[in-house]
């Protein structure tokens, strides 16, 4: 089990509170937790938990204001690097084509960056065979906003991972698709995991959808947001849509609803 | 209709709507007897235009010239002053007001200046059209680095993109369809700024030929001027659309996916 590994991420009673003006808001109040090398976890919780906080905290983009962040052994105090990121919104630049915005992270991340202009024919075949693995070969040439929300999000995933990151951070990247595309991309999303087995924290509001990709659910409270439940997911991969309705897995997602319904009571 | 008609009517009506006010204007000028010292009918400015087309194009030449350069500068200023602002906020806050204070002074009050330190001549053309056709720019290219969106931010920072690199590779992309936009607004101001300095202090331009005219009561020449502005306005104008369209496809993508 990756989950038994040594820790990657290491939370520390990490709070987080924001100031804007003279109002200070507690985003996040002593999490602590970590994250082993090769491990998915997904954070869950009510709406303004603090769940992106997290993950900007982990990343580095925020500074804690107290605690501390290690990520492989090391005190976080910039934002690390080469980081792979998708978010809700899928951010693809509209001037490039799908192609060369899958290949942004190799323009910006050590090594590619000095081999860049060398490697160029590889890298572009790498991104052709990343972007057939989501199931949009040949859709290299097309511009994002030619192509439909759910094909965008997956040009996401490739662009999160064109790098091969060691960390995934994923910030409700199902989110905005329809039931349907958002339920094809957890099997790919699982797909890329197995094959990779990078670490990646998902945040999501989508039980279901922590309880498929994750082997660690944290659940978190209401404002400030705290760790209120971990949940080990031991369910065996690969998963698939017919596991979800499973009654071993419907328990969990039951058991993780029932926390969260205290947390809005 | 078909839509080929329909298509053609719309190519077609800014030239009828121009064609039935000047047909107007004509008429109106004939019915109600108007001194042409008032207002000259078309038929005559364009004779006038037609008597004097030497004369004429050669003043124009020397406004679209020092129009022109004024606005390179203008854009090349404006470019460069627009990036630093919008990437850094100590920049824009010790500028910012700056600008704004400097964009409120009427551009004629400068002229009598740039008389007393350059003299009459272009140069006060070209320096006034860079004045006042240089803040829409500035404005317009901060803007476009001030609004990226936070999430893209937040992936490049996240995959170590320096400064530089988010500013060459979202920021300066990002900037360049508000740039193109800005340069439509400024080339027409530009234009303001030459004529407004050729009208006050000049010795050469449309702007000085519109006020030797309407010093003889010569109205018919100082319309005939007006027009010959109206003209190299608009095409200035298509030019730059023209140049917007091509440099930034991706901000028109509604009308590429057909």
């Amino acid at each position: 089990m990756p989950a038994n590994g040594p820790a990657l991420v290491d939370l520390r009673q990490v709070s987080l509170t924001y100031r804007v003006g003279k109002e200070e808001t507690l985003a996040l109040a002593d999490a602590t937790l970590s994250i082993a090398k090769g491990e998915f976890i997904a954070v869950v919780g009510p709406s303004g938990c603090g769940k992106s906080t997290l993950m900007k905290l982990v990343t580095g983009l925020l500074p804690p204001s107290s605690g501390e962040v290690h990520v492989r052994g090391e005190k976080v105090v910039r934002p690390i690097k080469g980081v792979g990121m998708a978010f809700q919104n899928p951010t693809l630049m509209p001037w490039r084509t799908t192609r060369d915005n899958i290949l942004l992270p190799l323009e910006i991340v050590a090594p590619h960056k000095q081999q860049f202009r060398r490697k160029r024919a590889e890298y572009a075949a790498r991104a052709e065979r990343l972007l057939a693995s989501v199931g949009l070969g040949g859709f290299g040439d097309k511009y994002p906003w030619q192509l439909s929300g759910g094909m965008q999000q997956r040009s996401n995933l490739c662009r999160a991972l064109i790098h091969e990151p060691e960390i995934m951070m994923l910030d409700e990247p199902f989110g905005a698709l329809d039931a349907f595309t958002r339920e094809e991309l957890w099997g790919i999303m699982q797909l890329l995991w197995l094959e990779r087995r990078f670490t990646a924290v998902l945040v999501t509001h989508d039980l279901r959808e922590a309880v498929y990709l994750a082997d660690t659910v944290y659940v978190m409270s209401r404002r400030p947001g705290r760790v209120v439940m971990t949940k080990r997911i031991d369910i065996p991969r690969p998963r698939t849509l017919e596991t979800t309705f499973e009654p071993h897995f419907v328990d969990i997602v039951h058991a993780l609803r029932e926390r969260i319904h205290q947390e809005h009571a | 209709m078909t839509a080929g008609t329909e298509r053609a009517l719309r190519v077609a009506m800014p030239w009828l709507a121009m064609a039935v006010f000047l047909v107007v204007w004509e008429l109106a000028c004939v019915a109600f007897d108007i001194a042409e010292i008032i207002l000259p009918r078309p038929s005559r400015i364009f004779a006038v235009t037609l008597q004097r087309w030497d004369i004429l194009l050669a003043f124009c030449g020397e406004t679209l010239w020092t129009t022109v350069l004024g606005f390179l500068l203008a854009i090349a200023g404006g470019l460069v002053m627009g990036l630093a602002i919008g990437a850094s906020p100590f920049i824009y806050s010790g500028l910012y007001p700056l600008l704004i204070a400097f964009n409120a002074i009427p551009k004629v009050a400068i002229v009598p200046i740039l008389m007393i330190w350059v003299g009459v001549g272009a140069t006060p053309a070209v320096v006034t059209a860079f004045a006042i056709s240089f803040f829409p720019i500035v404005v317009n290219v901060a803007t476009g680095l001030a609004t990226i969106e936070p999430e893209m931010r937040d992936v490049l920072r996240s995959l170590g993109a320096t400064r530089t690199e988010i500013l060459t590779k979202v920021g300066i992309p990002r900037a360049m369809p508000y740039l193109f936009a800005s340069l439509k607004v400024a080339i027409t101001l530009a234009f303001i700024g030459s004529v407004i300095s050729e009208t006050v202090g000049g010795n050469r331009g449309i702007g000085f030929l519109m006020l030797s005219a309407s010093a003889r009561n010569d109205a018919a020449t100082t319309f005939a001027g007006l027009f010959a502005i109206a003209v190299m306005g608009v095409l200035m104008y298509a030019v730059c659309a023209l140049v917007e369209k091509r440099m930034t496809r991706w901000a028109f993508r509604g009308e590429l996916v057909t």
